[in-house]
C-alpha cells in the first residue's frame, strides 16, 4: 500500500485567515488532505478547527488564503455551493431539521423526483437502504426531531457521507455516539477512504485519532503547529503539540478510589417511570462519585431525568439526607440544591444570544428567585472565577455565548451549575467536545468538589473516564439497572463485559 | 402518526361539531345553496390562505396581502373601465405586477435580513397607498367579459350553484397542497420553517426559496384580488382591510404553527371554513351583531393556540 503522501493532493489550503471582532481565529493556517486519507484536525478548544471548516464550506468569508480542490482555485459562496463541489460536511452542531421526516433529511435538496414531484415512497426506500448500512433500522417517515439524538447524529452522518464524493469532513461527529457505533461509522470511514475519499476528522477522543487516523494537524490559537504522519507521534508528543506544554500522563487518571462510607446524602427507592424506566435503587454519599455506564438507550440519561424531576417518577420514593422528598418537576431538584448538566446541550442548556456570564449565572439567579438580582459585581466576579478555573476561552465575559467555539460553550455550562454550589451534581457526558487539557482540568475540578463534600452522578460514554474517576459503577441496559461495581471490578473490561450481559 | 396530524384533526373536529350545531338548528345548512354559497363568499380568503400558509410555514409574515387585493381590484377598475384595457390583458398584467411585488419584499427580506414582520408591513402601505394614487373613488366594473365569468357555475343536485370562483379557491388548494407536500420548494420551505441556520447548512437555497415564498403570497393576493373583484364587481381602495388578519387567523386555526415548521395546506382549508361557518351562523341567526363572528373567532384562535403550546410541551417531554 502506498503511503498517504504518494497519494495525489486533493484539498490545498494556503496561508488562510480568518478574523472574527475581537478574535483572530485563523492566521496563515496552511493545510493539506490527501485522496483517500483519514485527517485528523486537532487542537484545544477555540484553537479554529470548525473555522477553518466553515471557511472551507462557504459558511464564513476567508480574509486571505487560497483555497484547491484537484488543483482549481475554489471559494464556495455557500454550503450548497460547497456540496455541489463534492465535499460534505457534518458541522459540529449537527443540527438538521427536526420538522422534517427522517427521509426528506436525508435527501433534502437531491430528492427523487419525477415531472417535478418528489417520489416519496422512492425516497424512504433510499433512506432505509442508507441507514441499514449504519445498522439504523427506523421509521424513516417520522419526524426526525422524534428520534434521540444519537440517532439524529447517525443522520447527519449518512448524509454527509452520501453527499462527499471527493472530500468529507466531520466536526466532532462521535460526541453522543456509543463504542458499538463509532467502530460502525469507523468501518464505514475506511471503506471510503479505500475508494479515494479525502476524511477530514475533528476530535478529542485521542483514541480515535489513534485508531484511524493516517495524518494529523495540529492548531493551537489560530496558528498551524505541524501536521506529521500519526504512526511517527507518540501520544504525549501530540498532547504537547496541542496544548504547547507537557501534560503529565496521570494527570486525567485519578489515582486510589476510596470507598466512601457514612450516610448518602441522596437515595432513591424503586424509583421508577412506566415505560420508561423500570424501578431502580440509588444512593450516593458526600464525596462520593457515581458513574453510571450502559449503552445509548439504556437508561442513563432517563435516570438522571428522573432523578433531578425533568421526567416524573410514578412509583418508589427519594430522601435527602433520610427525609422524604418530593422530586416532580425540575424545579424541585434545583430546590433541593442539585445541579444538572444535561447531555444536549444544543438544544437544552445554553442561551445563545446572552453573554458568558449571564449564562454562567443563569442558574445561580433561578435560584436566588428574579426579584433578588445578583448585583452586577458579584456577577462578575463569578463569571472571571469560572473563566479562569475552567479555562474558557472567550476574549471577556460579555461576548454572546454563541459566538464561542463548541468546547468552551460546554465548558461555560459547566460553570453555570458549579457556580450554583450544588450539593448533589448530575453530569451528563460532562467532558464531550472538550479537549484534552480542559478534560483533565474538569477531572481536577470534579475531584476538588467531592473533597468538598458534594456527591456525584456521572453519566459517560467513555468506559476509560468513567472507570477513572467513578467510586462505583451502576451498569445499565434495556432501561434497567443490572449491576452495581464497586471497589476493584471498576474496570473499564469489566464495565464492558456486564454491558455486554456476560 | 395520528399525533403528528392531531392538530389538523382537532380543526376537522371543530368544523364538523360546528357544522352539527348549525345544522340542529337550521336544518337548511345540509342544503347545497348554503354549501355552495360558503364555498364562494370564502373563496378570495381561501385563495390568500394558501399562500399564507406557505409564509407562515417558513417562519415568516405576510401582511401586504389585504393591500395587494385592494390594488388589484382598484388597477382592474381602473384599467378596465378608464382605459379601455381588455379584461384578460389586464389579469395577466395585474399578475405580473403582484408577483414582481412579493418578490421584491421577499428580496429584501432576505438580502437585509430584516423581519418579515417590518418589510411586508411596509408593503402594505405601499400598496395601498398605491390605490388612492390609482383612485379614491369606487369604481364598479361592468365588462362583458366580467358578466360571463360570474355565470360560469355548476348547479348542483338541490338549488347550489359551485360558482367560478369557488372552484378556483378549490383547485388553488388542490395546487397548494401539491406544492407543498410533493415538490421540492415545498419541502424546502418547511425546511427554512424548522431552523433557517440548519436549512444554509445543510444546502438548501435560502435565498432563492425565501424569494418564491414571497411571490407565490403576493401572486396568490392578486389572483384572489380578481376573484373579488369578480364577486363584487368594483374596485374600491379602501376593500379588503384586514383580510390579512382574517387570513392569518385562518391558517393559525387550520393548525399552522405561528412559529413556522409544522402545519398542512388541507388545514387552511378547514380553517377558512370554520371562519366561514361562524359568519353564516350569525347571518341566520339575525339578532346577533356580525361582530360576534369577530368574538367567535378570536376566542377560537386563542383556544388553538393554547392548544398548540400545550401539544408541543407535551411532545418535548416524551422525547
Ligand atoms: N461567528 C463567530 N463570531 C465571532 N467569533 C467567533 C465566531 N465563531 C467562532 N469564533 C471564535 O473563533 C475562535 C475559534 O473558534 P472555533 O469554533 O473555530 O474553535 P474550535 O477549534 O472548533 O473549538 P472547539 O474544539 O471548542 O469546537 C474562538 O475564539 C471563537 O470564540
Ligand atoms: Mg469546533
Amino acid at each position: 500500500m502506498p503511503s498517504v503522501t504518494e497519494q495525489p493532493q486533493l484539498l490545498e489550503i494556503r496561508d488562510l485567515t480568518k478574523g472574527f471582532p475581537g478574535v483572530q481565529a485563523l492566521h496563515h493556517v496552511d493545510f493539506t488532505l490527501h485522496a483517500g486519507e483519514i485527517h485528523g484536525l486537532l487542537g484545544e478548544n477555540g484553537a479554529g478547527k470548525s473555522t477553518l471548516i466553515k471557511v472551507l464550506t462557504g459558511v464564513f468569508k476567508r480574509d486571505a488564503g487560497t483555497i484547491r480542490l484537484d488543483g482549481d482555485d475554489i471559494a464556495a459562496r455557500d454550503p450548497a455551493d460547497a456540496l455541489a463541489l463534492g465535499i460534505g460536511t457534518v458541522y459540529q452542531e449537527v443540527n438538521l431539521l427536526p420538522n422534517l421526516s427522517v427521509a426528506e433529511n436525508l435527501f433534502i435538496g437531491r430528492q427523487p423526483h419525477r415531472f417535478g414531484l418528489v417520489r416519496t415512497g422512492e425516497m424512504r426506500r433510499l433512506s432505509e437502504k442508507l441507514l441499514a448500512g449504519y445498522g439504523l433500522d427506523i421509521d424513516v417517515a417520522n419526524p426526525l426531531g422524534t428520534y434521540s439524538v444519537a440517532v439524529q447524529q447517525i443522520v447527519a452522518i449518512a448524509r454527509a457521507v452520501d453527499l462527499s464524493a471527493k472530500v468529507l469532513i466531520l466536526d466532532e461527529p462521535t460526541a453522543s455516539l456509543d463504542a458499538q457505533e463509532v467502530e460502525t461509522l469507523f468501518g464505514i470511514l475506511r471503506d471510503l477512504r479505500s475508494r479515494g475519499i479525502g476524511i477530514l476528522f475533528v476530535t478529542h477522543f485521542l483514541d480515535q485519532v489513534y485508531a484511524i487516523c493516517d495524518r494529523i494537524t495540529v492548531l493551537r490559537n489560530g496558528r498551524l503547529v505541524g501536521s506529521r504522519p500519526i504512526a511517527e507521534l507518540p501520544r504525549i508528543a501530540l498532547v504537547s503539540m496541542m496544548l504547547g506544554r507537557e501534560l503529565a500522563a496521570e494527570a486525567l487518571h485519578r489515582n486510589q478510589r476510596k470507598t466512601v462510607t457514612g450516610e448518602p446524602l441522596v437515595t432513591f427507592k424503586d424509583y421508577g417511570k412506566r415505560r420508561l424506566m423500570e424501578p431502580f435503587d440509588l444512593e450516593v454519599r458526600p464525596g462520593e462519585v457515581v458513574g453510571l455506564a450502559g449503552l445509548l438507550g439504556s437508561g442513563r440519561t432517563e435516570t438522571a431525568k428522573l432523578v433531578f424531576g425533568i421526567e416524573r417518577a410514578d412509583s418508589g420514593q427519594a430522601f435527602v439526607d433520610g427525609k422524604p422528598v418530593r422530586i416532580a418537576t425540575p424545579r424541585d431538584g434545583a430546590r433541593l440544591r442539585f445541579g444538572f448538566t444535561p447531555e444536549d446541550r444544543k438544544t437544552e442548556g445554553i442561551v445563545a444570544e446572552l453573554s458568558v456570564r449571564e449564562n454562567i449565572i443563569l442558574a445561580l439567579q433561578a435560584q436566588r428567585g428574579w426579584l433578588r438580582l445578583i448585583p452586577r459585581r458579584k456577577q462578575e466576579e463569578i463569571a472571571d472565577r469560572f473563566i479562569k478555573l475552567l479555562d474558557i476561552r472567550t476574549p471577556d465575559a460579555e461576548k454572546p455565548i454563541g459566538l464561542l467555539s463548541g468546547g468552551n460553550q460546554q465548558k461555560a455550562l459547566l460553570a453555570r451549575w458549579l457556580a450554583t454550589e450544588p450539593r448533589f451534581l448530575i453530569l451528563d457526558e460532562p467532558t464531550r467536545g472538550i479537549d484534552v487539557g480542559a478534560h483533565a482540568e474538569i477531572i481536577r475540578v470534579i475531584e476538588r468538589l467531592c473533597e468538598e463534600g458534594l456527591a456525584l452522578l456521572v453519566i459517560s460514554s467513555e468506559l476509560e473516564e468513567i472507570a477513572s474517576y467513578s467510586d462505583r459503577v451502576v451498569v445499565l441496559r434495556d432501561r434497567r439497572h443490572v449491576r452495581e461495581l464497586s471497589g476493584s471490578d471498576v474496570s473499564a473490561d469489566t464495565i464492558m463485559t456486564t454491558i455486554a450481559g456476560h | 402518526m395520528i399525533r403528528r396530524h392531531l392538530p389538523v384533526l382537532i380543526t376537522l373536529a371543530v368544523f364538523i361539531v360546528g357544522y352539527l350545531i348549525c345544522l340542529a338548528q337550521f336544518p337548511s345548512f345540509a342544503s347545497t345553496r348554503v354549501i355552495g354559497n360558503l364555498l364562494t363568499d370564502n373563496a378570495f380568503i381561501g385563495i390568500v390562505a394558501v399562500g399564507m400558509t406557505f409564509v407562515i410555514l417558513s417562519g415568516g409574515i405576510d401582511l401586504s396581502v389585504g393591500s395587494v387585493i385592494a390594488f388589484t381590484s382598484v388597477f382592474l377598475a381602473v384599467s378596465i373601465e378608464k382605459y379601455g384595457l381588455n379584461p384578460y390583458l389586464a389579469f395577466i398584467l395585474v399578475l405580473g405586477i403582484a408577483s414582481l411585488f412579493g418578490a421584491g419584499m421577499g428580496f429584501v427580506i432576505h438580502t437585509f435580513q430584516i423581519p418579515a414582520f417590518i418589510v411586508t408591513l411596509a408593503g402594505m402601505f405601499l400598496a395601498r397607498g398605491l390605490c388612492f394614487v390609482l383612485t379614491t373613488d369606487s369604481i364598479p366594473i361592468n365588462a362583458p367579459a366580467y358578466g360571463l365569468i360570474t355565470d360560469i357555475a355548476f348547479a348542483l343536485p338541490g338549488g347550489g350553484r359551485l360558482t367560478f370562483i369557488a372552484i378556483v379557491m378549490l383547485l388553488t388548494f388542490a395546487a397548494g397542497i401539491v406544492l407543498a407536500h410533493f415538490t421540492r420548494f415545498g419541502a424546502n420551505v418547511y425546511a427554512l420553517g424548522g431552523n433557517r441556520t440548519s436549512a444554509e447548512l445543510m444546502g438548501v437555497p435560502v435565498a432563492k426559496t425565501t424569494i418564491r415564498i414571497y411571490l407565490l403570497s403576493s401572486f396568490l393576493a392578486g389572483v384572489a384580488g380578481i376573484v373579488f373583484s369578480f364577486y363584487t364587481s368594483a374596485g374600491y381602495s379602501l376593500a379588503a382591510t384586514g383580510v390579512e388578519l382574517d387570513t392569518i387567523a385562518a391558517v393559525v386555526i387550520g393548525g399552522t404553527l405561528l412559529t413556522g415548521g409544522y402545519g398542512t395546506i388541507i388545514g387552511t382549508l378547514v380553517g377558512v371554513l370554520i371562519q366561514g361557518l361562524i359568519q353564516t351562523y350569525i347571518t341566520f341567526e339575525g339578532t346577533l351583531s356580525s361582530w360576534w363572528t369577530k368574538i367567535a373567532i378570536g376566542a377560537l384562535l386563542f383556544a388553538f393556540i393554547v392548544l398548540q403550546r400545550g401539544l408541543s410541551a407535551a411532545s418535548l417531554r416524551t422525547r
